[in-house]
């Protein structure tokens, strides 16, 4: 018995330092020099998981041309992207905001200058349960439903019932964005769940008659047979608009953002390569191909 | 001579790898003390006394602990309730009345139990239990500090068995033969006579147990809606500390007080841990004596 406990704590104990050994060996070996030119074989992106299905469908299709070039790419969101690109651990970071003041400041400290490029639009859909009878909400009730604990769906049109509010994690550029583009910058209430992945969202909302959430509209889009899609209108006197590519990108529908990929300088040598491929025809197919907006 | 000296140099390097454990977790509190200490200069221990957490907010960030350690002991608790029968039951069944074959059947199976990845667990956890808890109960939703609790004794269970079923085992087999002989029966025997007997070890199980819960993310994230409010029910969403650390710290500007309020956060937890190993340990040290 003495002998087994002993075991299992000593089996945490071994399995902590091969972790703390792993860990210096990637934080050692993860530090590229930046800008090698072209003889960079390798790139990686990190970042948005908004962005991760519409970066990897360019990875690919960008590695069917170009087979001796290998791109990985990893999300853990905006903020996880831009935290890498300043610890020089990624070559270029996927974001679906604005670089903060404070992490612009942080990087110019490290010596990093973070360059910016806008690749492609999103627009944010809010989604609900197919049953729900609710079909169109203004940006004003949607930010009361996010930030007012009372407000119930009889307020909005639909039946008594209190409402499931789901958000995204902190760390997710979609919270911040819709946190200041709908809620006009006030706090999310507390009782709202804070759900660690967009797929987790769908799922909720599929199954929870009460649930409102937010998704990138690739994903909406995917979803929408488990889903209901809710058009949104900017004030009371404007139509309802539903998310979709044209409405968009002609700005019509309220709830949309410009999505970036930032550098450390100007682009160069391979980077130079997969950033270009991205702004083009080709590029911008795949764009409109995985449910987000062409910005060309 | 020379043999000695090589002797004393594999010494040193086994000496070497032995100690590297006590100068990780020497290192871990001295760095998570030092960011989590820069907290406490500015802007001060007090901001952690609040029962409100919202560190994203164009208004006022505030980074009070309160809703988080609540929500880890709700979890934890609830996670422990459910966990001692079935454990403990468990234990008792594959050591004392189990047939061989059986026994060979069912540990190879808890064993597995404690090998699967929590985040596969949280997965599960998501796709069925939710649902399930949601109309079993008649709740709103499914997303709720029991979700969570469910999962975390799953992960339990298999640590708890296995080494209250060794406690139970290593009772002197003269006990037992001496309540037999006194006339009582198997069930009683076992339920006083073997399971006290086996008592600091059983404790020491559920401990390292409670550890494991704790100290447990994935699952957890997946299923409690992590929305930081203090509540006792466990129908309420809650938010704990691990799912914290690991839903924020990839997003956190490197020194910003949100990065050092998760430290913070980080200080508490490893000290929460830290108290249950002692007190495990004790439990052991105890059941060695007897």
């Amino acid at each position: 018995m003495n002998e087994k406990a002993k075991k299992i704590v000593k089996q945490i104990f071994v399995s902590a330092v091969t972790l703390g050994i792993a860990l210096m060996l990637i934080s050692g070996c993860s530090k590229r020099e930046g800008g090698t030119g072209s003889e960079q074989r390798f790139i990686t992106i990190k970042g948005s998981d908004t962005m991760v299905y519409l970066v990897s469908s360019w990875a690919e299709t960008f590695m069917k041309q170009n087979p001796d070039i290998e791109v990985s790419v990893t999300g853990g969101g905006s903020g996880t992207g831009i935290a890498a690109l300043l610890n020089g651990t990624t070559d270029i970071c996927a974001a679906s905001r604005k670089i903060k003041n404070k992490e612009l400041q942080l990087a110019l400290q490290k010596n990093i200058h973070p360059h910016e490029v806008a690749v492609a639009k999103d627009g944010i859909a809010v989604v609900v349960h197919p049953d729900n009878p609710v079909k169109e909400l203004t940006l004003e009730q949607l930010s009361k439903i996010f930030t007012d604990k009372s407000l119930r769906w009889s307020d909005v049109g639909g039946p008594d019932e209190e409402i499931l509010v789901l958000s995204r994690e902190s760390s997710s550029g979609t919270y911040v964005f819709f946190q200041e583009m709908v809620l006009k910058k006030q706090d999310y209430m507390q009782d709202a769940k804070l759900m660690p992945a967009t797929s987790a969202i769908i799922q909720s909302v599929s199954t929870d008659k009460l649930a409102i959430g937010y998704v990138g509209l690739g994903y909406a889009l995917a979803a929408k047979d488990k889903v209901k899609i809710i058009a949104v209108k900017a004030d009371d006197n404007s139509p309802a608009v539903m998310p979709s590519d044209q409405t968009v990108k002609t700005g019509h529908y309220p709830i949309a953002r410009p999505l970036f990929m930032y550098l450390n300088g100007e682009p160069q040598g391979t980077v130079k390569t997969f950033i270009d491929f991205c702004l083009s025809a080709a590029g911008q197919k795949v764009v409109t191909d995985t449910g987000y907006v062409a910005i060309r | 001579m020379k043999a000695a000296w090589k002797e004393k140099a594999i010494r040193l390097m086994l000496l070497a790898t032995a100690s590297t454990s006590i100068l990780i977790v020497i290192g871990i509190f001295v760095f998570v003390g030092k960011e989590a200490g820069q907290f406490a200069i500015k802007p001060g221990l007090k901001e952690l006394i609040s029962s409100r957490w919202m560190p994203v907010s164009f208004q006022k960030e505030s980074f009070g602990l309160l809703p988080l350690i609540t929500g880890s002991l709700l979890v934890t608790a609830l996670a422990t309730i459910l966990t001692i029968p079935f454990g403990i039951g468990a234990a008792v069944y594959i050591s004392e009345l189990a047939r061989p074959t059986e026994r060979e059947i069912l540990k190879p199976f808890i064993e597995i139990l404690a090998g699967i990845p929590s985040v596969v667990i949280g997965f599960f956890g998501l796709v069925v239990l939710v649902p399930l808890i949601k109309s079993s109960f008649g709740l709103w939703t499914g997303l709720t500090a029991l979700a969570g609790a469910v999962l975390l004794a799953l992960m339990a269970i298999p640590t708890v068995v296995s080494i209250s079923e060794d406690a139970i085992r290593s009772v002197p087999a003269s006990y037992k033969a001496a309540s037999l002989a006194l006339g009582a029966s198997k069930m009683q025997t076992i339920w006083k006579v073997t399971v006290p007997a086996a008592l600091p070890g059983i404790v020491a199980a559920i401990m390292l147990g409670i550890g494991r819960v704790i100290g447990e993310t994935m699952a957890v994230m997946m299923v409690t809606g992590n929305a930081a409010i203090i509540t006792a029910s466990p129908f309420d969403s809650v938010r704990t500390m691990t799912a914290t650390i690991a839903a924020e710290m990839g997003e956190v500007a490197f020194g910003s007080i949100h990065y050092r309020a998760l430290f913070c956060v980080g200080i508490v937890l490893l000290l929460a841990t830290f108290g249950l190993n002692i007190i495990a340990q004790k439990f052991l040290k105890k059941y060695r004596m007897g």
